[in-house]
C-alpha cells in the first residue's frame, strides 16, 4: 500500500491519500478517530527516535501522504493549466459575508465559508459554515502538523503592524476577509492539502469547537515530540539546489520587504500629496470669488483639482486594499517555505546520522537496516514534495505579480487618465471667455 | 529730461499729467489703442509718432546672465549678477531687425528704474519686478539668488519687466527708461538728477495723510480693498502650490525606488526577470520625468508671482490716491492761518486758487487713474487665462507623460 514508489500515484494519488489514515489509526490507537487521520512525519520521526521497534512498520506512511504531491511537474502544470480555465474544479470555496458579534467576553469577527464540491468526500454538495480568525488559525497549524513535507498558504497576520488600526472597521475586516479568502483558495487548489482531514471537517462541521477539543490531547503529546527532534541532529551540507532555495527565499523576502516598504511611502507621500491639493482647490475658488471675468475660468481650475483629489484617493485606496495585503501574503509565505526547508533539513540530517550510525557498525551488520531506508525514503519523499510545492508556488507567484503589478500600472493609468480628462474639460473654457472677448 | 523737474512747484505735483515726451497725446485714446492691441511688440507703433526716441519699432530681450565680482560704494568685494539688454529696431519693409542697443545692467539697476517710475506715475500701475530673492520656493528649489535656475527665471522676468513698461502707452515714452535701455554709463546719475527722491519723501508724507481722508471714492476704496484679497489669495495658493510640488516631487521620486529594486529583484528571478528589469527602468523615467515638469510649473508660479506683486504695487497706488484726495481737502491751509495775519489773506486767496487748481488736477488725476487700472484689469485677465491655459496644459502634458510611462511598464509587467 503506502510504501509504493512516489511516481507511481500521479492519478490516484488523492485516493491514496484518503486510504492512508486508517491502517495508521488502527495501529496507534491511542489516536482520535477520524480526528488526527494522516499523523505528522515529525511525529513518526519521533517515534522513530524514541521506540523504534513499535512505529517501525508504519513507517512507509511518510511516502503515501505525500506522493501526490511528489508527481512530476508535469501533473502540476496541468492542474495549473485547470485553474486557469476552471472546468475540471471540483472544489469551490468562497469567504465572504463577515459579522460582527459582541459578546461579554469578547468582540469578533466570523466569516461566512461557502464550500461547493463533487468530491465523494464531501457528503451534501453545498455547506455553509461560519468561523473567525482563530478557527482559520487552528487549521493551518493542523496542515502544518499533518502536512510536514508541504507549504502551507500564510494567513493574513494577527495583528496589525500598523498600530493603531481599528480591528472592526470595515476596510480591516475587508482586507482580511480577502486574505482569507485567498488563503482557502490557494488550499482548495492544492493536489494534496485540498483532500486533507482537518481542512474538510473547517469546511463542514457545524461545531468545529467541539471537534477541536478530540485533538488536543494528541497535540500536547505533540509539542513533547517535536522538542525532541528539534535537539536531535544537525545537518551537515544542504544539498545545492535546497541551498539555492533557501538563498532565492531570503533575497525574496528581502526585495519584498523593500518593495513594501517603498509601497507604504509611495501611500503616505500621495496621502500628504492629497492633503495639499484638498487645500490648493479651494484657493482657486477663493480666488474666483473676487474677479469677475475670471471667476468662471478659477473655478473650473478649482473643479479640476477636486477631481484630481478624488481619483488620487481612489487610486492610495485601491493601493492599500490591493496591492499591499499581496505583498504582505508573499512575504509570510516565503517564511512558511523556510519553515518547510527546516523541516527537510530535519528530516536529511536524522537520515545521515542514522547512516553514520550504521557505518561504524558495518562490520557487525552487512545490510544497512530497515529503518534507516525508510528514513531515506522519508527523505526522498520530502525532497519530492518540496520540490513540487516550490515549483508551484513560483508559477502561482508569477501570475500573481504578474498581476498584481500590471494591476498596479493600470490603477496608475486611471489616475492619469481621470486627471487628463478634468484637465482637458477646462481648457475650452479658459479658451472660448479668451475668444469671446 | 529736457522737462526735468528743476521748479519746485512741479516737484510738488504727485501726477505728471503730461506724459515726458508727448505732451499732447490723449491719455485716454492710448490706453484705448494699447489696450486693443497688447502685443510686446508694438509698444512703440501707435504711440511714438513724434517721438523721436521712438521712431521704429523695437525688439527688447534681456538676453544673457553673467555673474559678475566688483567693489560696491564701500569699497567691498561683491558678487553680483549683470543682465544683457539688447534692443533691436525692426524695419517694417523686410521685417528683419538690427541690434541697435546692447549693455548690462544689474538687478538694482532696474530697482532705480522702477522707484522713479513709481514715483513719477503715481496714477498707473507700474509693472512689479520678478523678486530679489526667491520666495515660495519647495525645499528642492534652491533659495540662493545666484543658482543659475533662479538667475534664469529673474533674468525671464526681468525682460518681461522691459517689456511691460515698453507696451505700456504712458512708461514707454519715458526718457528715463530709453536711456535705461541705450545710455550703459552716467545713467543713475541722470536718474538722480530729475530729483525723484524728493518727490518721493513728499510722497511719504502724502501717505501719512492717507488716514485723515474723510470721504474717500468708494470706487478706490473697492480697489484696495481687491488688491488685499488678491494680494493675499495669490500668496495663498502660491504657500500651497509650493507645498503641492514638494508632495508631487515625493511621490514620483519614490517611485524612483522601485527601479532600483525591480532591478535586484530580477537578478534571482528567471521568467520574470527581462519584465521586471525593463520595468524598473520605466520606474526610473518615472522618477526623473518630475524634475521637467515642475520646473515648468515654477514658471506658472512665476507668473502668478508677478501678480502677487501687481496686487501690491495696486496697494501702494491706492493709498497714494488717497493721498491725493487727502490734499483736495485743503490739509495745507489751516497751518498757513497760523502765519501772520497779513500774509493770511494773500495766503488764502492763494490757498483758495491752490484749492480750485487742485481739485481740477485731482479729478484729472483720478480719471487717468482709474483709465489706466482699467488698462491693467484688461491686461491681468488676459494674462491671467493665458498663465491658466498653460498651467492646464502643463497638467495635461504631465498626465500624458504620466499615462505613458504606466503604460510602458504595463507592458513590461505583462510579458512576466
Amino acid at each position: 500500500m503506502a510504501g509504493g514508489p512516489p511516481k507511481a500515484l500521479p492519478s490516484t494519488g488523492p485516493h491514496s491519500l484518503r486510504d492512508m489514515p486508517h491502517p495508521l489509526a488502527g495501529s496507534s490507537s491511542e489516536e482520535a478517530v477520524g480526528g488526527d487521520s494522516t499523523p505528522s512525519p515529525d511525529l513518526l520521526m519521533a517515534r522513530s527516535f524514541g521506540d523504534k521497534d513499535l512505529i517501525l512498520p508504519n513507517g512507509g506512511t511518510p511516502a503515501g501522504t505525500s506522493s501526490p504531491a511528489s508527481s512530476s511537474s508535469l501533473l502540476n502544470r496541468l492542474q495549473l493549466d485547470d485553474d486557469i480555465d476552471g472546468e475540471t474544479r471540483d472544489l469551490f470555496v468562497i469567504v465572504d459575508d463577515p459579522k460582527k458579534h459582541v459578546c461579554t467576553m469578547e468582540t469578533y469577527i466570523t466569516y461566512r465559508i461557502t464550500t461547493k464540491s463533487t468530491r465523494v468526500e464531501f457528503d451534501l454538495p453545498e455547506y455553509s459554515v461560519r468561523r473567525r480568525y482563530q478557527d482559520f488559525d487552528w487549521l493551518r497549524s493542523k496542515l502544518e502538523e499533518s502536512q510536514p513535507t508541504h507549504l502551507i498558504p500564510p494567513l493574513p497576520e494577527k495583528f496589525v503592524v500598523k498600530g493603531v488600526v481599528d480591528r472592526f472597521s470595515e476596510e480591516f475586516v475587508e482586507t482580511r476577509r480577502k486574505a482569507l479568502d485567498k488563503f482557502l483558495k490557494r488550499i482548495t487548489d492544492h493536489p494534496v492539502l485540498s483532500f486533507n482531514e482537518h481542512f474538510n471537517v473547517f469546511l463542514t462541521a457545524k461545531d468545529l469547537n467541539a471537534y477541536k477539543k478530540q485533538g488536543i490531547a494528541l497535540l500536547t503529546r505533540m509539542g513533547e515530540s517535536v522538542k525532541h527532534v528539534t535537539g536531535g541532529y544537525k545537518l551537515r551540507t544542504r544539498p545545492l539546489e535546497f541551498a539555492a532555495i533557501g538563498d532565492y527565499l531570503d533575497m525574496f523576502a528581502l526585495k519584498l520587504g523593500t518593495i513594501d516598504r517603498i509601497a507604504q511611502r509611495i501611500i503616505k507621500e500621495e496621502i500628504e500629496y492629497l492633503v495639499e491639493l484638498r487645500e490648493y482647490g479651494p484657493v482657486y475658488s477663493t480666488w474666483s470669488a473676487l474677479e469677475g471675468e475670471l471667476a468662471e475660468p478659477l473655478e473650473g481650475v478649482s473643479a479640476c483639482i477636486g477631481n484630481c483629489s478624488t481619483a488620487l484617493e481612489e487610486l492610495t485606496d485601491d493601493m492599500t486594499e490591493d496591492f499591499l495585503p499581496v505583498l504582505r501574503e508573499y512575504i509570510l509565505y516565503s517564511d512558511s517555505m523556510k519553515s518547510v526547508l527546516k523541516k527537510r533539513d530535519q528530516v536529511q540530517a536524522e537520515y545521515e546520522a542514522k547512516l553514520e550510525a550504521v557505518a561504524l557498525r558495518k562490520e557487525d551488520r552487512p545490510k544497512v537496516p530497515a529503518d534507516v531506508e525508510k528514513c531515506q525514503d522519508r527523505m526522498e519523499c520530502f525532497n519530492a514534495d518540496l520540490k513540487a510545492d516550490m515549483e508551484r508556488w513560483q508559477n502561482n507567484k508569477r501570475q500573481d505579480f504578474r498581476q498584481l503589478l500590471m494591476g498596479m500600472a493600470d490603477k496608475n493609468i486611471q489616475y492619469y487618465e481621470k486627471c487628463l480628462m478634468a484637465w482637458e474639460s477646462i481648457i475650452p473654457l479658459l479658451q472660448e471667455k479668451q475668444e469671446a472677448k | 529730461m529736457e522737462q526735468a523737474p528743476r521748479d519746485p512747484e512741479r516737484q510738488l505735483q504727485p501726477a505728471p499729467l503730461e506724459p515726458l515726451g508727448c505732451p499732447d497725446a490723449g491719455l485716454g485714446a492710448a490706453v484705448g489703442k494699447e489696450a486693443a492691441g497688447a502685443g510686446e511688440e508694438d509698444s512703440g507703433v501707435d504711440t511714438m509718432t513724434h517721438n523721436n526716441f521712438w521712431l521704429k519699432k523695437i525688439e527688447i530681450s534681456v538676453s544673457e546672465a553673467e555673474k559678475r565680482t566688483g567693489r560696491n560704494a564701500m569699497n567691498m568685494q561683491e558678487t553680483y549678477t549683470a543682465y544683457l539688454i539688447e534692443t533691436r529696431s525692426v524695419e517694417h519693409t523686410d521685417g528683419q531687425s538690427v541690434l541697435t542697443d546692447s549693455l548690462w545692467r544689474r538687478y538694482s539697476e532696474f530697482e532705480l528704474l522702477r522707484n522713479y517710475l513709481l514715483v513719477y506715475y503715481p496714477h498707473i500701475v507700474v509693472p512689479p519686478l520678478p523678486e530679489k530673492r526667491a520666495e515660495f520656493v519647495w525645499h528642492k528649489l534652491s533659495a540662493d539668488n545666484m543658482d543659475p535656475d533662479f538667475v534664469e527665471r529673474r533674468r525671464i522676468g526681468l525682460e518681461n519687466f522691459l517689456l511691460r513698461i515698453a507696451s505700456h502707452p504712458i512708461l514707454c515714452r519715458d526718457k528715463i527708461f530709453y536711456l535705461f535701455l541705450t545710455q550703459e554709463g552716467n545713467w543713475k546719475e541722470t536718474v538722480n538728477e530729475t530729483g525723484f527722491q524728493l518727490k518721493a519723501d513728499s510722497r511719504l508724507k502724502a501717505l501719512n495723510a492717507t488716514f485723515r481722508v474723510k470721504n474717500p471714492d468708494k470706487r478706490f476704496t473697492d480697489l484696495k480693498h481687491y488688491s488685499d484679497e488678491l494680494q493675499s489669495v495669490i500668496s495663498h495658493l502660491l504657500r500651497v502650490r509650493a507645498r503641492v510640488a514638494d508632495r508631487l516631487y515625493g511621490v514620483y521620486k519614490v517611485h524612483g525606488n522601485y527601479g532600483r529594486v525591480f532591478s535586484e529583484w530580477s537578478a534571482i528571478e528567471k521568467e520574470m526577470g527581462d519584465g521586471l528589469q525593463s520595468a524598473g527602468h520605466h520606474m526610473d523615467v518615472y522618477a526623473s520625468s518630475i524634475d521637467d515638469i515642475l520646473e515648468d510649473e515654477e514658471h506658472y508660479a512665476d507668473q502668478l508671482k508677478e501678480y502677487l506683486f501687481y496686487a501690491e504695487a495696486l496697494t501702494v497706488r491706492t493709498f497714494s490716491l488717497k493721498g491725493m484726495t487727502t490734499k483736495l481737502f485743503g490739509q495745507e491751509t489751516p497751518e498757513q492761518r497760523e502765519a501772520r495775519i497779513k500774509v493770511l489773506e494773500e495766503q488764502i486767496n492763494e490757498g483758495e486758487q491752490q484749492l480750485k487748481s487742485k481739485n481740477l488736477e485731482g479729478r484729472e488725476f483720478v480719471k487717468n487713474a482709474w483709465a489706466d487700472i482699467e488698462r491693467f484689469k484688461e491686461q491681468k485677465n488676459r494674462d491671467l487665462k493665458e498663465a491658466l491655459i498653460s498651467y492646464a496644459v502643463m497638467q495635461i502634458s504631465m498626465c500624458k507623460k504620466g499615462i505613458q510611462v504606466w503604460t510602458n511598464a504595463k507592458e513590461c509587467f505583462s510579458k512576466m
